[in-house]
């Protein structure tokens, strides 16, 4: 059978637990503890994890975060499981679903809970932002609910393997995934904070509460502050069967290899040449992937200089003012027809050429979230430089409604280094503003500003700084 | 199956960009009216990777500012939550 876990990396080590024997449609096949359904499903070869409803269309993971919801299957005879974050379980029996999906022949039903929980501050999202947030809220004596979709926490950054740019004080030199780590430790060492794992936010109610489903609770969250740090999604990219499985985002790609350790494909191509497509490709080469092109639509590059130029000297040619037409495969992703494109962004005729891959990586960029904002009747905007709906805000980061306030993506699509500023700044302005804190966290607050300021200065933060002269109106 | 070039813009309800201009066509020009009359953002994710793509074409189509195309809110809830944690045992409540 297939196999595409990674098992020697530079970087990384992967922790597999003990296997797991599942069924697939009948067929057995091995799994590992600690990997979720569909990355095992990859593992071992699949792509096609169900049919859409109204065209019947095959359909695979495209995020790979739970956002999109692409890769719903039948699992244990319920429809409708989100293969890509449920983690896989000794003996589970696993289908594809066509359309909606038959109605459960699982009927036997768990013994469930439900609980209310009295916070000073409830923070959504355990990603860099929010892990912050806590931590320096908690510094202060709130009692902090920190709420997290994932069985471990981190959010994004449990998957960056690079090291970050920026001066020391801003961990540059540092990959991703060591600062996650020692963020976790600090969250989960703190006695003022309570984390609440693989719980998704989903609904906001007056005056301040957040709804959350847990594995087997539902949790009533009522708190004095909310600090929505719940980052963004993926953007999708149209091209003709721009959904076929093999199709996915970078980050997914990012996602299965690096959090999962398993290959996405093994020749794929990537569309876009900005930061994130550029560093999922240096990855993917780390991972025993050939990445046979990146494509990019724009005349140049968008990419740091040194990154792109380490992809190429790698051997990956990065081609400007080229797109993807079309995918094409029965079933899955066997190829990808490019195009280049004219100073019009028109494709050019006769300029169309097939490439053979597996996969189809998208880095189009990524979109803030702001469900739960709309919600809570928070002011949104569309910002471009921002990457699309974001909450307009004071300093402070508190909205239109008082009490909430954003860090992180949600606020603005930026990197994990402002992130981790904005979490603190929210965490602070949260404890202040409850009279929980006093000078020292203003004066805290205030060195924290002058950092996130630092690493806003120069060309690269120059659209960003345009950005927040739209939203920091409050 | 993949080979009658489909552009897809929302994937939980199947929407096409052709839907789209459809729709544009019919007179629809905001996102609001796009949604219900296709059913754009209507799935279990409720508009992740649809709702910038849909709003770039109509803002195209109808020569708008993004910010008239508008955008959708998502109900609660917000990310798709199995009943048996939302259903009570029969006669018991909190």
């Amino acid at each position: 059978m297939t196999d595409l876990r990674i098992h020697r990396h530079p970087i990384l080590k992967y922790v597999r637990g003990n296997p797991l024997k599942f069924y697939f449609e009948g067929e057995e096949r091995t799994g590992y503890e600690n990997e979720t359904i569909g990355a095992a499903l990859y593992a071992t070869g699949l792509k096609e994890f169900s049919h859409s409803f109204k065209l019947d269309r095959p359909r695979g993971i495209f995020c790979a975060i739970g956002q999109c919801a692409s890769c719903r299957m039948r699992v244990n005879g319920v429809p409708n499981v989100r293969t890509c974050i449920t983690p896989l379980e000794e003996g589970m029996t696993v289908e594809r679903q066509f359309g909606a999906g038959e109605k459960p022949t699982n009927t036997e039903v768990r013994k469930t809970f439900k609980k209310e929980l009295e916070a000073d501050i409830a923070i959504v999202g355990g990603g860099p932002a929010g892990l912050s947030a806590a931590i320096y809220a908690a510094k202060f004596g709130a009692r902090v609910v920190l709420v997290d979709r994932f069985p471990k926490l981190g959010g994004q950054l449990i998957k960056q393997t690079h090291k970050f740019f920026g001066s020391r004080k801003h961990d540059a030199g540092v990959r991703g995934i060591d600062i996650a780590e020692r963020l976790i430790k600090q969250v989960e060492e703190n006695p003022n904070i309570m984390v609440l794992s693989e719980a998704e936010a989903f609904g906001y109610y007056e005056p301040a509460t957040i709804a959350v489903a847990g594995k087997d609770t539902i949790y009533r969250i009522n708190a004095k502050k909310i600090i929505m740090a719940t980052g963004a999604a993926e953007k999708a990219l149209l091209f003709e069967n721009n959904d076929l499985p093999g199709v996915y985002g970078a980050g997914a790609a990012q996602t299965l290899m690096n959090t999962y350790g398993v290959k996405p494909g093994d020749e794929i191509i990537m569309v876009g040449a900005g930061n994130v497509g550029v560093i999922v490709t240096y990855q993917l080469l780390q991972a025993g992937v050939k990445v046979k092109m990146i494509v990019e639509a724009m005349p140049k590059i968008g990419a740091y200089f040194v990154h792109a130029a380490k992809v190429r000297r790698m051997g990956v040619p990065i081609l400007t003012r080229h797109s993807i037409l079309r995918a094409y495969g029965e079933n899955q992703v066997e190829g990808a027809t490019i195009v280049q494109l004219d100073d019009n962004w028109q494709p050019i005729p006769g300029t169309e050429k097939d490439v053979e891959v597996d996969g189809i990586a998208i880095s189009v960029g990524l979109r803030p979230t702001y469900g739960l904002l709309d919600q809570a009747g928070v002011k949104i905007q569309f910002v471009p430089e921002l990457g699309g709906h974001v909450a307009l805000r004071n300093r402070n980061l508190e909205t239109s409604v008082k009490n909430i306030y954003v860090a992180g993506d949600i606020a603005g699509i930026e990197e994990a280094s402002t992130a981790i500023m904005e979490g603190r700044i929210a965490g602070l302005s949260a404890v202040i503003d409850m009279g929980l804190a006093g000078d020292d966290a203003k004066e805290l607050r205030e060195s924290v500003r002058a950092e996130l300021t630092e690493l806003r200065a120069g060309p690269f933060g120059a659209r960003i700084r345009q950005g927040l002269e739209k939203v920091e109106v409050l | 199956m993949a080979e009658n070039g489909e552009k897809i813009v929302c994937r939980c309800m199947d929407v096409t960009v052709d839907d789209i201009m459809k729709a544009i066509e019919d007179g629809y020009t905001d996102i609001e009216s796009i949604k219900r009359v296709t059913g754009l953002g209507r799935g279990p994710c409720q508009g992740k990777t649809c709702i910038p793509i849909a709003i770039g074409i109509i803002a195209r189509a109808t020569k708008k500012h993004p910010d008239e195309v508008g955008y959708i809110t998502p109900r609660p809830p917000v990310k798709p939550v199995f009943f048996e944690l939302l259903a009570d045992e029969e006669g018991e409540s909190e």
